[in-house]
């Protein structure tokens, strides 16, 4: 049963570098704003000269 | 600084769409031909290429890595250039990603039905295609990174988040899945045996099922929803929340697939404590996306395409619960191997998977034309055909699956098993197979008239291949002076124990891996011994006619298990079984316990046509073994991947392999000669008969007593 304890390590390794991008996101401000994203994919952003027409 | 002009690649977008829609009704289709044939097996057209066992995987990998990865593809495409407001990394991957992925499919299409396979669920696809998966996925993971890289929105909009969770968890759990050792171009073992092949297989079905079939299709739900309804979502924090406990979670359930086998309880008791805790990061979702639509449920009256995102969440909602309640091991029990686990999966994969995918087709396919939907009406025909269909699908399912779970359970007041013959439970069910496979028809009727409306939308319109946007580029970041990553670290001092913790706990697993994996494939029962060349080479076409999609090769210690089938499985019986044939599904009886039960005849008349044997049995006639001959050039080459993986045949035995085969076939082929069966010891069918026979009767020859 062996196996078992190569997959946790996968898993616990996987698990680590979800652990490494989730505190990377925290130190880059990604959860700062926890608003603005939901709103903002709502408008596109088409060119200027496009959007005056 | 001035803004930037970009263009969307929309053409990738549209194609990914097309395959999509003409996989899914190739896929459904061949799903339905498979559960007609669950109550009429000469829908199988009395041809092996299109017999259940093989084309079970066709539907499953078709649905699953064609209808439901192009739509990914499509989905990702789409909102991924969106949200980092930047064009695809490179146009020349994006083509390279879509071609190469429809050869993948392809191929499949022309292996599967040919009988090559691997046999491990849902990873069915022998290794050269495997490592063709590999490529394409690197080819699409370079390509949403470099996007990522070159984006012009700083912030990762939470869908991405699932995507980069896709790409990530996905090709962690195909490489280790796929470790083989190849014998020819098209045919190889894999690396494990028995119970560790098992758990390595259920650890990555049951995540495929979470990454490839779940976390892409939240990301999509939480880009196209909030645009189908013109609202933000209903907490951003909710979703943040239920991303990052959604991915720690998911990824340690998978041995709730083996309850009650011979994999150790204490890992089977971790993966139940686990898929109860997932209910509450899923229902964070659906009710994170149900609720997006509040004060808005106006518009669901409406709009067809909002009704499809709601009855798909509903669905992911059902599904999401009725999971970690099937893992519960009382549940379990009763509900594991029946249909039950098919109208469960199919609630999920027509509900949550096809309705989403639906509800984006129709929306998004409209918008790169420039043009409205073609008919509004023949959209909200497929909505309620297809809802329909789901219904007729899964309540009969549920009872198929509860009704002969409970007949096998039964006993009389004597102690006896109330329906000794498990044919008598499968002719009970058959009606609410005829149902389902009217819901299923249903089903893909709806898709077809989706195809149509969605065809004549696209005539009517004109793609816009390269959409123009705009957008300032990122300014580099501020930082304060002095600040280092680390720095910033040191002042969280929690945060700082938890990465040393997880270091650490990742450096223990690394050292004991080596340690342990050596020790692991010593035998624990010593009277189990290798499988001869005759009985190897029966288990190749036991495999190639994919007879473990019907038939379990595990018996649980119930009595009602030991009573009907014999002793229970244990771990050391598997050892040498490159791969494991557990199965998932009991459609017909389990074969562990079928050595010695019935005579060669009984075997030879029983293949040529089973109703011979049971009068209304459901399973083909598998007349082409008796004909074909069995192919006995790689024999020498089998025996020696096998000694490579740790079977222990002697040296040299590789020589005299064909020899012992020849012998084996001749006593059996002799015997049948006895009982008047003519059949040339040469035949597939006597290699068949001769591993049949071998089936779980290591540990009898130990305990005669018990028989």
């Amino acid at each position: 049963m062996s196996i078992i304890y190569f997959l946790i390590g996968c898993s616990v390794l996987l698990a680590l570098v979800f652990l490494v991008a989730f505190f990377w996101a925290q130190s880059d401000g990604q959860h700062d704003d926890m608003y603005t994203p939901s709103v903002r994919i709502l408008l596109d952003d088409k060119p200027a000269e496009e959007i005056e027409k | 600084m001035q803004p930037e002009k970009f263009y969307y690649d929309n053409k990738i977008v549209r194609n990914f769409g097309i395959a999509t829609i003409a996989w899914g009704i190739i896929g459904m289709t061949v799903g339905l031909i498979a559960a007609i044939q669950l109550f009429k097996p000469e829908m199988n057209m009395g041809n092996q290429y299109t017999t259940f066992g093989r084309i079970r995987p066709l539907h499953t990998n078709a649905v699953i890595f064609a209808f439901v990865g192009n739509a990914i593809f499509m989905g990702v495409y789409y909102s991924l250039q969106r949200l980092l407001r930047a064009r695809m990394f490179s146009d020349l991957l994006s083509s390279i990603h879509f071609w190469g992925w429809q050869l993948i499919i392809l191929s499949a299409v022309i292996t599967l039905p040919l009988g090559l396979t691997s046999s491990h669920e849902y990873a069915e696809l022998e290794w050269p295609i495997d490592i063709a998966i590999t490529i394409i996925w690197v080819v699409f993971g370079v390509n949403m990174f470099g996007t990522i890289f070159k984006r012009r929105e700083r912030h990762l909009y939470v869908a991405i988040w699932f995507y980069i969770a896709t790409f990530v968890t996905i090709a962690v759990l195909h490489i280790v899945n796929s470790f083989q050792l190849p014998i020819s171009a098209f045919k190889s073992y894999y690396l494990f045996a028995g119970v560790q092949d098992a758990l390595v297989q259920w650890w990555y079905g049951h995540n495929a099922v979470a990454f490839f079939l779940t976390t892409p299709y939240l990301g999509m739900m939480y880009y196209f929803l909030p645009k189908m309804a013109n609202r933000p979502v209903y907490s951003y924090k909710l979703s943040i929340l239920h991303f990052w406990s959604l991915i720690f979670i998911y990824i340690w359930a998978g041995p709730h697939h083996l309850l009650y086998t011979s994999l150790p309880s204490w890992a089977q008791s971790l993966g139940v404590v686990f898929s109860i805790m997932l209910i509450a990061p899923s229902w964070g979702g659906m009710i994170n996306g149900l609720l997006t639509l509040r004060g808005a449920w106006d518009k669901v009256r409406d709009d067809v395409i909002l009704k499809f995102m709601v009855v798909g969440l509903t669905a992911y909602g059902m599904a999401t619960f009725e999971g970690p309640m099937l893992s519960l091991k009382q549940i379990n029990a009763l509900g594991h191997f029946t249909d039950w686990i098919v109208a469960h999966v199919h609630v999920g994969a027509l509900g949550w998977n096809g309705f989403l995918t639906f509800a984006i087709l129709y929306w998004l396919i409209p918008r790169i034309y420039r043009t409205e939907l073609y008919s509004k009406k023949l959209a909200s025909f497929h909505f309620w055909i297809a809802t329909l269909g789901i219904l007729f699908y899964a309540v009969p399912m549920y009872w198929a699956g509860f009704t002969q779970g409970l007949m096998l359970k039964e006993f009389t007041p004597e102690g006896l098993l109330k329906y000794p013959n498990f044919l008598e439970t499968t002719m009970r069910i058959l009606p609410m197979h005829v149902m389902r496979s009217i819901g299923g028809s249903f089903y893909l009727l709806g898709a077809i008239v989706m195809a149509y409306n969605l065809c004549k939308t696209m005539l009517h319109g004109k793609l816009v291949s390269n959409e123009v946007a705009e957008a300032m580029p990122l300014e580099k970041q501020y930082v304060a002076e002095g600040e280092t990553r680390h720095r910033f670290l040191e002042r969280k001092p929690i945060r700082m124990m938890l990465v040393a913790l997880v270091v650490v706990l990742i450096g223990t697993a690394i050292e004991l891996i080596p340690t342990l994996t050596i020790s692991s494939n010593i035998p624990t029962i010593a009277s189990v011994k290798p499988y001869t060349p005759l009985e190897l080479e029966g288990r190749d076409i036991y495999i190639r006619e994919g007879c473990v999609g019907c038939h379990s090769q595990t018996v649980r210690p119930f009595r009602s298990e030991t009573e009907r089938y014999g002793e229970y499985s244990k771990a050391g019986e598997f050892v040498y079984d490159h791969p494991f044939l557990w199965g998932s599904k009991r459609t017909g009886p389990d074969l562990h316990r079928e050595g010695g039960k019935y005579g060669n005849a009984w075997h030879y008349n029983h293949m040529m046509d089973p109703r011979l044997m049971s009068p209304g049995s459901i399973m083909p006639n598998y007349d082409w073994l008796i004909t074909q001959k069995l192919n006995t050039k790689a024999t020498a080459d089998k025996i020696n991947a096998m000694r490579k993986l740790g079977v222990p045949y002697p040296n040299g035995y590789e020589k005299i392999a064909n020899a012992e085969l020849d012998s084996q076939a001749k006593a059996i082929a002799d015997d049948l000669n006895k009982n008047n069966i003519h059949v040339q010891s040469d035949k597939e069918i006597v290699a068949v008969i001769a591993y049949l026979q071998r089936l779980g009767t290591d540990i009898k020859v130990n305990k005669p007593a018990n028989h």
